[in-house]
């Protein structure tokens, strides 16, 4: 039994069948990664899981209870957390209050009216916000807006939101879509530091082989919306159904 | 002190000395003299300078922190008021109670419209609000005549003998506080200039000042911050586990009680309150304030609501004869090219002025007088010091909150 | 049943103002994206437009009448509009008559240069700036153009008859069968509901059948698209806001026999042109024209003597009632569609 169970998830829009019939099963503390040509239906299957669109048939299951019909901060406090394909932070606060709000939700739930205290008292929050910071090696924008970072250490600080969550699933939609090699390379590098660090699952949905290969444990193919095959990453390298995927992906484009 | 940093200490303590002293700064002028009418000195004037200033305050509480847009606060306003002259007409003449009554009412009141309209965000989110408004507005003036006095509006008659005051019959009881009439005034003379220290102003006043102290608080609190959330990135909120609606529905209220107050005080010190306080114009002539003085600042609000009221007085009474003095000194052509020039702005132009200098702040500040005044001080700044400096100060400033 | 004919009919003249109205708001927001709070006050313009040719028409010279004596036993001085010296006594005051419907013609260029002037002197620049800065600039211009108004015209309505043709009533009860007087409805009313007609049909007619107005609807849709195929989007942009302008124009026009025109006729019409906007749904042209004949009928039926008795105030607040329940239980209005305003 994995910590995310999908059954027999189907999504129509309108005359597309985006999803159909998709079950999916990822494992407690492993790195699972969903990969498939464009419009295969992955960030579909990946917005179902946290309460942006509700499938028409199916399940989706988070450590034996069902996410459906729950909004997306419900299903964020249940333990699942979200890094956004184009880094969502709050783009106008300075990073160190980028890092203190999830540390809040953390503590206070979904809501606290905690409108006359003053935030140089919470010093749990702090101390655990300058924690993070300093994991991340963002320390040094610790004061700046966070609009006017690079888009490398934007990356980095929506993770550190998502961590500071202590998040026993963590999803990431192509988590180094447009970014330069090197930059990918740390993205890599940060992954597998928290993949060993932490107690925590990890699901990726991801363009880049580089980036699949480097991390996943699990891999699941997804083309026109249905699984193709879930296997491991040496099995899945020479498997004839991806490279048809992947391959009539390239005649069609080409 | 008192859980504020320095800085906004500093603030509120200069707040505090410029409402203390107001009947002093206000008054630079000579009685008599040419220059007298800018002097704004007086009760009635600085009492609306106040109390519109806890309502612009409210006001940038919701729009400046979550940047929802209310296009009908001024029902709360309105509401605040007819709450509070009940209480003066049945309860007690004492003033608190009364303010009291008009924030609790003007509370349940933004708790009504809020749950609703707060389904919505954006554009709708401010129709809605208007929408409520001028609902408010168009019962107020009719079906809930009874309750409101319809067009005439409510105030104090001699027919009124509330609980707890001992009225002769007949006469027609005065709001105080705790026995102190809100009228009340006394005047110092010194040499041409005369002070005017008036109660009712200094109640609400100091009103203010605590209303503004509570909304630094709240600014710079962790729910501040999560409004502030709430601007920046709606979606990112909701993916880190916090529930906007509660969040804005609790500014809302608040905000509201804030209009509520001010409608109180208003009460307090005219002891009449009529239907045209919640018209759609009036809930537009608090977004000029907050957005003139500087939206999301903690002064601005402030600023804007003093400008706007000094700017509405003094602009509204130059005619033809006081600006024939001013431009008496140049030929007579240029004197009459500039009095038609000068004239369609001033006097009953005043709301053309105001919708000018509306559009002038939108278009070229939209940070408002605060941000204004940070650029001038920049320059200054700059040139003080060796230039790569001051860029980086400057920098640095951009990315803490104003004040 | 006559009474429920006659309130429709008594719902279509403030709906068809409303429709109009909302009709160009919807234009401008579908194609610029902005919300344009001072498209009230291009209404009101539009009324003075009409105010401003009647007065052109009259204006006059003295003359000395010799057949006709003052009390002192002089001539008598009398005005004698310009125009009749051009057209003949006959001709000039038929012209005078007609100053309303001349106006049309009139406002047109006058509309449309306000509206272009508008959009690239002062809208354009709030494109990438938010909504909440769109509104209060527009609001801002709205007080301006009202003000303006009221110093060049006064604060008092200005009463502007129809032509005389118009000025009587037509018995809809005798013509349908029902008893006579039982269904009145003055001419001019019709005249105006028939005039809306036209002009919503023929803006929906270029939207639909010119290629220009197939590449606006296009780049209403996609607009960098449109753009990447070389035309200048912008421009048409342009006009359409000079386009909607003078639909306002021509409906502020056209309302002035109905409701003598006074300096803030635009705030009070824009508010509710608002919600009906809403509630059409942003964005919907033909949810714009809907929902504006719908609350237009809804508030007459709202102030029948027998519906006030029952609820009363009912009228006065019956838009917003429907508003606030539509919003509520259809967010994006009666034809909205996805993704309007949503963000």
């Amino acid at each position: 039994m994995g910590i995310l169970e999908v059954k027999n998830v189907g999504k129509r829009f309108g005359g597309l069948q985006a999803l159909n019939d998709v079950n999916l099963s990822v494992a407690e503390n492993s790195v699972h990664a969903i990969i498939g040509p464009n419009g295969a239906g992955k960030s579909t299957l990946l917005n179902c899981f946290v309460g942006k669109l509700i499938p028409d048939t199916g399940s989706v299951m988070f450590d034996g209870q069902s996410v459906l019909g729950r909004k997306p901060y419900e299903i964020n406090q249940m333990g699942i957390s979200r890094v956004f394909q184009t880094p969502e932070i709050f783009a106008d606060l300075t990073v160190m209050e980028n890092m203190m709000i999830p540390c809040f939700a953390k503590r206070d739930g979904a809501f606290r009216m905690h409108a006359i205290e003053s935030i140089p008292n919470e010093k749990d929050i702090i101390a655990k916000a300058e924690h993070m910071l300093e994991d991340m090696n963002l320390s040094d924008h610790r004061d700046m807006h966070a609009a006017s970072m690079s888009r490398g250490d934007k990356r980095r600080l929506e993770i550190a939101m998502c961590l500071a969550q202590d998040p026993r699933l963590l999803l990431l939609d192509e988590p180094t879509a447009g970014m330069a090699r090197a930059d990918t390379n740390n993205t890599i590098d940060l992954l597998k530091r928290i993949k060993d660090e932490r107690d925590i699952t990890i699901a990726i949905i991801e363009h880049d082989m580089h980036v699949v290969f480097s991390l996943a444990e699990r891999i699941t193919v997804l083309a026109q919306g249905t699984p193709l095959v879930e296997d491991t990453p040496d099995n899945i390298k020479g498997h004839p159904k991806v490279r048809e995927a992947y391959l009539g992906e390239t005649q069609t484009a080409a | 002190m008192f859980g504020l940093n320095k800085r906004d200490t500093g603030l509120i303590a200069i707040v505090t000395v410029l409402v203390i002293l107001a009947p002093f700064i206000l008054n630079p002028f000579p009685e008599g003299s040419a220059m007298a009418q800018f002097n704004a000195g007086y009760p009635d004037l600085m009492q609306r300078f106040v109390i519109f200033g806890i309502f612009a305050i409210g006001f940038n509480l919701l729009f400046g922190l979550t940047g929802y847009l209310s296009f009908g606060h001024a029902a709360f306003l309105g509401v605040g008021s007819y709450g509070a002259i009940w209480m003066l007409k049945l309860f007690s003449l004492n003033v608190i109670p009364s303010i009291i009554m008009g924030v609790i009412v003007a509370g349940i009141f933004a708790l009504a419209v809020g749950f609703v309209s707060l389904r919505r965000s954006g554009i709708y989110f401010s129709i809605l609000t208007l929408a409520f408004a001028q609902m408010s507005y168009a019962l107020a003036y009719s079906v809930l005549t009874p309750i409101t006095g319809g067009e005439t509006g409510l105030q104090i008659k001699s027919t009124d003998s509330p609980l707890l005051s001992n009225l002769e019959p007949g006469e027609i009881g005065r709001a105080s506080l705790f026995g102190l009439d809100m009228r009340s005034s006394f005047e110092i003379e010194m040499g041409d200039w005369l002070f005017t220290f008036n109660t009712g102003y200094y109640l609400a006043g100091i009103v203010m000042i605590l209303a503004f102290y509570l909304a630094i608080r709240i600014t710079r609190s962790p729910f501040g911050m999560m409004l502030r959330a709430i601007k920046s990135n709606q979606q990112r909120l909701n993916y880190t586990g916090l529930n906007a609606r509660p969040y804005t529905l609790a500014v809302f209220v608040i905000s509201g009680m804030y209009a509520g107050l001010a409608g109180g005080l208003m009460v307090a010190m005219d002891t009449q309150v009529g239907p045209e306080r919640m018209f759609w114009t009036a809930s537009g002539e608090v977004v000029l304030m907050t957005i003139l003085g500087g939206a999301g600042t903690l002064i601005g609000p402030v600023l804007g609501a003093g400008f706007i009221k000094y700017m509405e007085n003094i602009i509204s009474k130059i005619n033809k004869g006081i600006l024939e003095q001013w431009f008496a000194f140049m030929p007579d052509g240029i004197e009459d090219l500039l009095i038609t020039l000068v004239y369609p702005f001033v006097g009953k132009g005043w709301h053309l002025t105001l919708g000018l200098m509306f559009m002038a702040v939108v278009i070229f500040l939209p940070g408002g007088l605060v941000e204004g005044g940070q650029r001038i001080g920049r320059v200054f700044r700059r040139r003080d010091r060796k230039s790569e400096h001051a860029e980086a100060d400057a920098a640095k400033q951009r990315n803490t909150p104003a004040e | 049943m006559d009474a429920i004919l006659l309130q429709i009919l008594n719902g279509l003249d403030k709906g068809s103002a409303y429709a109009l109205i909302a009709l160009g708001l919807t234009l401008i927001f579908g194609t610029l994206g902005v919300v344009n709070f001072a498209h009230g006050a291009l209404f009101m313009i539009g009324a003075f437009c009409a105010v401003t040719l009647s007065r052109i028409l009259t204006l006059s010279h003295q003359v000395v009448d010799e057949t006709r004596k003052d009390f002192l036993g002089n001539p008598l001085q009398v005005d004698v509009p310009y125009v009749y010296d051009w057209f003949g006594e006959a001709g000039g005051s038929a012209i005078i008559d007609w100053a309303v419907p001349l106006s049309i013609l009139f406002a047109i260029p006058i509309m449309l240069l306000i509206g272009i002037i508008m959009e690239r002197g002062l809208i354009r620049h709030f494109y990438k700036r938010p909504h909440a800065d769109q509104i209060l600039v527009t609001f801002g211009l709205a007080i301006v153009l009202q003000e303006v108004i009221k110093y060049y015209y006064g604060a008092n309505p200005i009463p502007t008859p129809a032509p005389a043709a118009f000025t009587g009533s037509f018995d809809f009860g005798a013509a349908l069968g029902f008893d006579p007087n039982t269904i009145i409805y003055p001419y001019w009313r019709i005249i105006y509901f028939a005039f809306a007609a036209l002009i919503i049909g023929a803006v929906f007619a270029f939207l639909q059948f010119t290629t220009y107005g197939m590449v606006v609807r296009a780049g209403m849709a996609d607009r960098e698209t449109v753009q990447l195929l070389g035309i200048d989007i912008d421009k048409r942009f342009t006009m359409m806001f000079g386009i909607a302008a003078a639909v306002a124009g021509l409906a502020g026009v056209m309302y002035t026999p109905i409701n003598s025109p006074n300096y803030h006729m635009g705030m009070d019409f824009l508010v509710l042109s608002f919600v009906v906007v809403v509630v059409g749904g942003m964005g919907s042209l033909p949810g714009a024209v809907l929902a504006g004949f719908l609350l237009g009928i809804l508030e007459s039926f709202a102030s029948m003597k027998e519906v006030l008795e029952l609820l009363p105030g009912i009228n006065q607040i019956i838009i917003y009632l429907v508003a606030i329940i539509i919003l509520l239980t259809r967010p994006r209005g009666l034809m909205g569609r996805k993704g309007v305003m949503e963000e």
